[in-house]
This record gives C-alpha cells, sequence and structure tokens, in this order.
C-alpha cells in the first residue's frame, strides 16, 4: 500500500520543506529587527522587543497558530464588506501558517542575535569607524560575518525547533506531510506504515539539516583556534 | 473589544483544562527523568555499545516532530492486530496514556543529552581524585558525577521543562480536553477565537512564569556555588 501514497506525501514533504524555508525567512528578518530593538538606546522599542519575545516564548505554537488562524479569520471576515467585499474570505493555511511559524521563530531568533552580536567585542567596531569605515561597511564586514559565527549554534537549534513545528500546521488544514499521511493512514487502515514515514522523512529532514550546518559552521568559524585537549 | 463576560463564564473550563495540563507535564517530567538519569549514564559511557543504542533512541526522538510521535502512538499502533488483542490495548486505546507515554518518551531524549553532557563536561580532576581515593564506578557516580551533572543540567532543563509544558498542547489533537482544549471548545461554541486563545495564552503565561520561578528557586538554592561573585 505505501507505494501508493509515497508520491502523494513526498510532496507534502515538498509542502513542509517550503513552509519551514519560508517562516524561515519571515523570521529572520523579524529576529533582526528584534534584536537591533532590544540592543537600541530607545526605550519603546526595547520594551515593544521584550513584550515580544516574552509573550511568544511563554505560548504554545499551537495556542498562537489556532489564534492566528481563527483569529485572521474573523478579523478578514470583518473587514471585507467594509472594502465592499461580501463574500465569505477563507484563510489560506499556508499563509497562516508560515506567517504563524515566522512570528513565533522570529522570537526566538531575535535571541540569538542578540546574543550573537553582543559577544562582537565593541572594540572591534571602534576600530573599524576610526579606520573611516561607513556603518554599512562595519556591519558588512566586520559585525555580520561575525555575528554568523557566534549565531550559528543557536540558529541551528531554532532551526530543528522550527522544522519540527512544522507538523502543526496539519491541524489549521493545510496539505502538507502530516495531513497527507493521515489521509493514506485513514484510506488504507495502516496508520502506523504512514506515521512511520513521515517520521523518517522528518528524520531526514533533520539529518540534512545537521550535517549542513555543522559544514556551515565550519566555514564562519576559519581561522578560529580553539584549545587542543 | 473583547467579550470579557464570556471568557469570565468560559474560566472553570479553563481551570479544569489547566489541571489536566498540569497532570501531563508533571507525569511526563517525572517519568522522563527518572528514565534519562541512568541512561543518560549510558551514554556518557565511552563504550560504544553502551552509548550508542542510546545515542540512537535520542536521535530519533529529537529528529522527529512530538506530533507524529503521539500519532505514531494514539493512532499507528491501533494497526497491529496482536496488540489489539493483548492485555496492554486498554492502555493504548486512551488518550490519556498515550499523551503521556509519548510526552515522557519525547523529554527524555531530550533530557538525556542535557544528562549526558553535563557528565561529560565534569572537570577530569575530579574524577581523577575520586579514583585516587578508591572509590569504585558505583561510588564515583553516586558521590560526585550525578549530582553535580544534575546540577549543573538545571538551566537547560529548566528550558526543557518549559517546552514539554508548551508540547502538552498538543493533547488537545487527540480529544482531551487540557488548557488549549478548553479554548478550543470555547471557540467552537461560541465562534470568539481571540477570547478563547488569548485566555488560553495567558494562562500558559503564568504556568511558564511558574516554571521560570521554581527553576529559579532550584538554581538558587543548588547552583550557588556556581553563580558569578560581585
Amino acid at each position: 500500500m505505501l507505494h501508493a501514497f509515497l508520491p502523494s506525501i513526498l510532496g507534502g514533504a515538498v509542502v513542509t520543506v517550503t513552509v519551514a524555508l519560508s517562516s524561515l525567512l519571515i523570521a529572520v528578518l523579524l529576529g533582526l529587527l528584534g534584536a537591533a530593538m532590544k540592543l537600541s538606546k530607545s526605550r519603546t522599542a526595547k520594551a515593544l522587543a521584550t513584550v515580544y519575545t516574552t509573550v511568544i516564548r511563554g505560548v504554545p505554537d499551537l495556542v498562537l497558530m489556532l489564534l492566528i488562524f481563527y483569529g485572521g479569520q474573523l478579523t478578514i471576515n470583518e473587514l471585507a464588506p467594509k472594502f465592499g467585499y461580501n463574500d465569505y474570505v477563507d484563510i489560506n493555511p499556508f499563509i497562516a501558517g508560515v506567517w504563524t511559524i515566522g512570528f513565533i521563530f522570529g522570537a526566538y531568533l531575535t535571541e540569538t542575535f542578540r546574543g550573537a552580536l553582543l559577544a562582537i567585542p565593541a572594540g572591534q567596531r571602534e576600530a573599524a569607524i576610526a579606520y573611516g569605515m561607513s556603518s554599512r561597511q562595519v556591519f558588512m564586514r566586520i559585525t555580520f560575518p561575525q555575528m554568523v559565527r557566534f549565531a550559528l549554534p543557536g540558529f541551528s537549534n531554532n532551526w530543528l525547533v522550527l522544522v519540527k513545528s512544522t507538523a502543526l500546521v496539519s491541524v489549521i488544514g493545510l496539505s502538507d506531510m502530516m495531513n497527507r499521511a493521515g489521509m493514506a493512514a485513514g484510506a488504507t487502515h495502516e496508520p502506523f506504515t504512514f506515521y512511520m514515514t513521515a517520521a523518517a522523512i522528518y528524520l531526514v529532514i533533520t539529518t540534512i539539516s545537521v550535517l549542513t550546518l555543522k559544514a556551515l559552521e565550519r566555514r564562519y568559524s576559519m581561522g578560529i583556534k580553539v584549545a587542543s585537549l | 473589544m473583547l467579550n470579557v463576560e464570556v471568557m469570565v463564564s468560559s474560566l472553570p473550563l479553563y481551570f479544569s483544562g489547566a489541571v489536566v495540563t498540569l497532570k501531563l507535564l508533571f507525569v511526563a517530567l517525572f517519568a522522563g527523568l527518572a528514565a534519562a538519569i541512568p541512561l543518560a549514564v549510558l551514554r556518557a559511557s565511552p563504550k560504544p555499545w553502551l552509548s550508542r543504542p542510546v545515542w540512537l533512541f535520542t536521535f530519533v526522538f529529537r529528529g522527529t516532530p512530538l506530533l507524529v510521535q503521539l500519532f505514531i502512538i494514539y493512532y499507528g499502533l491501533a494497526q497491529f492486530e496482536w496488540l489489539r488483542e493483548s492485555f496492554l490495548w486498554p492502555l493504548f486505546s486512551s488518550a490519556w496514556f498515550c499523551c503521556m507515554f509519548a510526552f515522557s518518551l519525547n523529554t527524555c531524549a531530550y533530557t538525556i543529552e542535557i544528562v549526558a553532557g553535563a557528565i561529560a563536561a565534569t572537570h577530569h580532576g575530579e574524577v581523577e581524585a575520586a579514583r585516587a581515593m578508591g572509590m569504585s564506578p558505583f561510588t564515583l557516580y553516586r558521590r560526585i558525577l550525578l549530582p553535580s551533572a544534575l546540577r549543573r543540567s538545571l538551566p537547560s532543563y529548566s528550558n526543557e521543562a518549559i517546552m514539554m509544558l508548551h508540547g502538552t498542547s498538543l493533547a488537545s489533537i487527540v480529544t482531551l480536553m487540557d488548557l488549549t482544549g478548553a479554548a478550543r471548545e470555547v471557540n467552537s461554541r461560541f465562534y470568539l477565537p481571540f477570547e478563547a486563545f488569548i485566555t488560553a495564552a495567558g494562562f500558559y503565561l503564568v504556568l511558564t512564569f511558574f516554571l521560570v520561578t521554581l527553576f529559579h528557586l532550584a538554581e538558587k538554592r543548588w547552583l550557588v556555588h556556581l553563580a558569578a561573585r560581585a
């Protein structure tokens, strides 16, 4: 029975990876913004970013996802008639899922990026300014490459948790790998076979991620001396 | 804006949901930790035939989503006729048991890695000193390695406990009426998603702060010797 449903489940795996990568993009942008806000001198920006990271990291992903999905649906349908649109609007679960996961992991990445920025000695930035670099050059040549190195271990962790969180989009009806495994399980009465297949594919995705991120860590730590024991 | 009346009138539902959430959390954390300690000792062992099987377990459970693990246990195992006819079936057909089982295995895997990491990070001098004092391997673990490694695990373990608290929300997907289940019930009854899920989020935030405070106190009690001196 497995081979009949395998193409569908593999298609679902593509959806899962697409959701993960799209939400990562949003999360990285929000994380950079959040880290910049937390390290800025403005009190309002700091407070706003602190509320964001505290609330998001204190509430389960599933609750946030249901809140954004159902709440967004309600809001859009209340707003749509005001713009002269009277049909019922269904929220696209792909967009709802990607934004929710992006929004959640933006909070985790804020902390990762903030820690990485703080790990760069201030003297380096001062030296760069003394050399006459513009603030853009300071960021591109000095801050960014080192921030990547310091952020990679935390980032790897965040990414692995993110990939696993994407399984939740099946709950709001997106036809991802979990959703399709569930369909196949229902049609064949072989739930074990199909959920195990999904688990194996997740394992492949996380293993590839770990290997890739390890290689990146080596790349960005080039020239860094480590103590040999 | 928010319909406060509905929020207040459904509070009893949330409180009973919070009890379910806490029950799931404490059973999972307790069973997970109890199994994780001996397994972490094996995981930290230099002998591959002891550490590899445990590594495989943590690799699989940390590499797949909790939702898949829960579905394999709750829906998947029913595929096997021999299990449905065995004495274990009353257990595996109950959503309660399946949730506790899946959550315990999951948190166990993460806890093993935390504790094994702490064991491996013990200063080699401490182990040499204990050996020089003539301690047997068992005494070495009981007196030196485990007390110190478990203390040093506290900060990472507090993160794991909070992740598990959030993980228990998946119980609502397999019909349990935990906090998230209560929120979904309120949402489907009144179609008030903001009221329903914001109330649940508030409850989770309170529980998260409660856990954070608890671990903070535990660290103050057991990790004072590692605190930064002013």
